[in-house]
């Protein structure tokens, strides 16, 4: 008492302290826990806070990335060497009927998210029967998002309902629930872009190497800029791919994805370019367009993350 | 109209690592903008994103479009569309939850909780204040002092929060007038003192137009205060207050890696941590001392309040999920009676006496809520008289935990004062609260030890104690035969009673009506007599309608494994209210009668009974003998 220890804690030590009692409070009441893993940023930084919530025990889930098998090559590559560096099980579903039926991004438009996403998770976590999935959503990223709660509760066919959610005091979360009912629960749900790009780098936290620029083989199309990143991508009479200098701001299927041409080739330089930039995050992303202007609410109804 | 251009800017752009050394630095404020759909409050968190370059050119070009095809400001852009969020909201064009923003100035973070104006006001309002450092009341300068305005500042005042800001937005449709604004914060500092807010910063702006909120205004030189956004980087927050209390952590899991590592994981609530601090573990009461505080980045000497560490202690004392780790010396209290005021959230109103959920901290108990003393109604801050409180009711209730809790009162600690109440059966938080003290009785009155136990007793009598717990709806046949059963085994020789539901109600309890608190009551009374009853020894017959499944579980968990009994005479309605022995459905009927089961009140029938009659399949005689032949060996 009284003693001189007055030490004010920074936004990212508050943000830290904050996601690192939500893992926590999930892994004493849930029965099986687990954590998607997207291979992304913001999975890298939710997977690092896990690691710190438990430490000296590694974090007590799996991992689940839900495989489309349309990321990019070097995502793979994290993936394995992330699972490895943790010491967690690494599970990784692809929906065997999109894998039967051949569903690409390139034939099947809006059905490959759903299939192999959408679908694809509900598959995964019914087959193993998990009932809290962690997600690494933030709520700066989508006018929907911004409202969701940090324990999202959904039916057993995996809905959300946003008019329909348990209130959210102080630092209390309810995690009870029926038979048959999930919860997603998303730890970094306060952070913004830059505050993930912050932290990843005064923590030193593996990422892809797409983040940063390089020479990489692309091709514009309807407005994307995307990368040729194996041999599965049709090329239209005509398309010939060329090398740019870019790099990615989200990482998700390749075909997919836009990539935004930069010289960026640090953290800092990536973070700098980041605050002088005038689109939003999303932007580079196809899955958010089709469907209007409440897209990506739809999708969270039916069972998306 | 264009955004200002900052310094930071500059800055970024030709010393990045300068930039992140500074911003790593910041600190955080939360706070929650409070007022009604036309206060202006959307347009204003729009202005402050807008205003601090949080938002991207493409969302720009879509809130242009929007602005023009559902836009209420003309030509100009309509802030308020960037905030709501979810279509429903957009198409109404109304809030309708609690939503999370975020923007960035040079000397702090913001995160900023957005609650609707209309009628779930409440309900939204305590959530988004429950984590804010501060309030924005939002006042409308044409409109002055409204009771919106008492209500939201009574809400944030309740919930804790203790810096406000008045911002009387819409000064440009009042000419900028010195006089309107000095009027307004008169009438305003008078009512904030009678509710104890003790102090608010004023100041005039205009969402609309960006007056005062990044720059002073040239609108305005009367007014020598800060602009708005100066004021939130500056106000002290830090909670400071906090680091200087006694510690306290909540332990939230137990890290047991292997045989040579025990931590205690959680969140520090207040006060500091020190390696080698005499600690206190409650409610065990337990003393060690603090061997190592760990984490991934290496063990620290010391930690604060706020930050998630993981405790070891010296000694192996017992110390589980829930307990609280404290400072030795100044250990919070223990108890299972309080007062507290409850904020009610949900459709169903609360049903005093019912066992529900509590979770403080990461403790979870079940708990009772008594009747309220009183409600408070919001717009007036009168206290009414009340028996539940409705969606949005708040009022100041006892209530009672079935094992002790450790908390403190919410005025001095947030963590373990404050908590929520949750539906036993759909699982659903219906309820806040805060608890304001510990009530004496728990205290003093402990547990006598008898010394003839309910065992010797059972013994002396030869039997097993039970309660066949019949439950149906009016006219069923419920005590025609629990009668029976009770006559037929008393000819067994066994030692029974009979409680039935209209003769304890002529006693007992004569001061209970029908209403669905009074029932719930009705039953708890009945549940513990028959408790005492089977404690003598005795095979405890009773005949209630008892219509709520929870109450009649709460029945079932008062007793011993394998001592309830439930047993649900199935009679379809149609069928009872045509026998209708003693008339009361026909004036149920015709309204004489109000909340009456199976009419205007509603019947819970039993899911998982151990005995369940269809009173078509059987006569009474041969029900009475069939429940005899199941339950006594």
């Amino acid at each position: 008492m009284g003693r001189s220890v007055r030490k004010i804690l920074t936004h990212l030590e508050r943000l830290e302290a904050e996601s690192i009692h939500i893992l926590r409070e999930v892994v004493a009441e849930a029965e099986r826990p687990v954590m998607l893993y997207s291979v992304g940023k913001d999975s890298a930084v939710m997977l690092h806070l896990a690691r710190k919530a438990f430490y000296p025990s590694p974090p007590p889930f799996p991992l689940l990335h839900v495989d489309t098998t349309w990321k990019f090559r070097d995502m793979y590559a994290l993936r394995e060497r992330m699972a490895e560096e943790s010491g967690m099980e690494l599970l990784v579903h692809q929906n065997p009927e999109a894998k039967a039926r051949g569903i690409n991004p390139f034939d099947h438009g809006p059905l490959h998210t759903d299939m192999w996403k959408t679908e694809g998770l509900k598959q995964a976590l019914d087959q193993y029967g998990f009932d809290v999935a962690f997600g690494g959503a933030r709520r700066d990223e989508e006018k929907s998002r911004a409202k969701e709660r940090v324990f999202s509760f959904r039916s057993a066919n995996h809905r959300w309902d946003p008019k329909n959610q348990r209130p959210e005091l102080w630092n209390l979360y309810n995690a009870k629930k029926s038979k048959g009912e999930s919860i997603r629960v998303f730890p970094i749900s306060n952070w913004t872009e830059l505050d993930i790009w912050q932290y990843i780098h005064l923590n030193d936290i593996p990422i892809a190497p797409l983040y940063f620029s390089a020479p990489r083989p692309t091709i514009m199309r309807d407005g994307l800029l995307l990368m040729v990143d194996d041999e599965r991508f049709p090329l239209k009479p005509g398309e010939m791919p060329v090398m740019r200098s870019i790099r990615f701001r989200t990482l998700g299927c390749y075909p997919l994805t836009g990539a935004v041409e930069s010289n960026a080739k640090t953290l800092p330089e990536v973070i700098q370019e980041m605050l002088l930039t005038t689109t939003s995050e999303r932007q580079g992303r196809a899955i958010d367009r089709d469907g209007g202007d409440s897209s990506m609410e739809k999708k969270k109804q039916e069972g998306y993350f | 109209m264009s955004a200002p251009t900052y310094k930071t800017e500059t800055l970024i752009a030709e010393d990045i690592e300068a930039y992140l050394e500074r911003h790593q630095h910041k600190g955080l404020l939360r706070f929650i903008t409070c007022g009604s759909v036309d206060d202006g409050k959307s347009t204003l968190i729009g202005r402050l994103l807008y205003d601090s370059k949080m938002i991207f050119e493409d969302q720009l070009a879509a809130l242009e479009a929007d602005s023009k095809r559902v836009g209420t400001q003309g030509p100009e852009i309509d802030f308020a569309l960037l905030v709501d969020g979810l279509a429903a909201e957009r198409e109404q064009g109304i809030t309708i939850d609690v939503a999370y923003r975020f923007f960035t100035t040079e000397k702090r973070k913001f995160i900023v909780a957005d609650t609707p104006g209309h009628e779930q006001y409440t309900r939204n309002m305590v959530t988004g204040a429950s984590t804010a450092d501060l309030a924005i009341i939002l006042i409308d300068a044409r409109k002055g002092v409204l009771t919106q305005t008492r209500r939201h500042s009574y809400l944030a005042h309740l919930i804790g929060i203790r810096n406000f800001v008045l911002a009387v937005n819409k000064m440009d449709l009042v000419g900028y007038s010195q006089k309107v604004f000095d009027d307004i914060v008169a009438d305003y500092r008078a009512f904030a003192a009678s509710i104890g807010i003790a102090a608010f910063t004023a100041m005039p702006i205009s969402a609309f137009k960006g007056d005062n909120i990044t720059g002073p205004s040239v609108n305005t030189p009367w007014y020598k205060g800060k602009p708005l956004i100066e004021h939130l980087e500056n106000v002290d927050v830090d909670g400071a207050s906090d680091d200087s209390k006694p510690l306290r952590m909540a332990v939230q899991w137990v890290n047991r890696p292997n045989l040579d590592f025990r931590g205690f994981a959680g969140q520090i609530a207040t006060g500091a941590a020190r390696r080698g601090d005499a600690i206190r573990v409650l409610p065990s009461g337990k003393t060690s001392t603090l061997s190592r505080i760990v984490t991934m980045d290496g063990d620290l000497e010391q930690a604060v309040a706020g930050q998630s560490v993981t405790f070891c202690l010296a000694d192996e004392i017992d110390c589980s999920r829930g307990d609280v780790i404290a400072a030795a010396a100044h250990s919070p209290e223990v108890a299972d009676q309080f007062e507290a005021t409850l904020v009610w959230m949900a459709e169903e109103p609360l049903a005093p006496g019912r066992a529900y959920w509590l979770k403080l901290a990461a403790q979870t108990a079940s708990a009772r809520v008594q009747a309220p003393k009183y409600a408070v109604n919001v717009n007036t801050m009168e206290r009414l008289a009340a028996k539940t409180l409705d969606l949005n009711g708040i009022g100041v209730a006892e209530l009672t935990t079935d094992k002790p809790i450790v908390f403190e009162p919410y005025a001095e600690n947030r963590t373990l004062g404050g908590f929520i109440l949750i539906d036993k059966i759909t699982n659903a938080t219906v309820g806040a609260g805060m608890l304001n003290f510990s009530l004496r009785r728990a205290q003093n009155v402990h547990w006598q030890a008898l010394e003839v136990s309910r065992e010797a007793h059972a013994r002396l009598k030869n039997q097993k104690p039970m309660v066949l717990w019949f439950t149906g709806i009016s006219g069923s046949g419920k005590s025609t035969i629990a009668n029976l059963v009770e006559k037929k085994l008393s000819r067994m020789n066994r030692h029974t009673f009979l409680l039935d539901g209209d003769n304890i109600r002529h006693g007992l309890n004569k001061d209970l009506g029908f209403t669905d608190a009074d029932r719930i009551e009705n039953i708890r009374r009945v549940g513990e007599v028959a408790k005492l009853m089977a404690d003598a020894g005795l095979i405890v017959v009773t005949a209630f309608i008892s219509p709520f499944k929870a109450e009649r579980d709460m029945v079932r968990a008062m007793l011993p494994e394998g001592e309830f009994c439930e047993i649900f005479i199935d009679t379809p309605l149609a069928q009872a209210e045509a026998r209708d022995v003693k008339g009361l459905y026909k004036k149920a009927r015709a309204g004489k009668l109000k909340n009456f089961t199976g009419i205007d009140s509603p019947y819970e029938p039993p899911t998982n009974a151990e005995v369940r009659i269809d009173t078509n399949a059987m006569t009474p005689e041969s029900a009475a003998d069939a429940i005899i032949a199941k339950l006594i060996p």
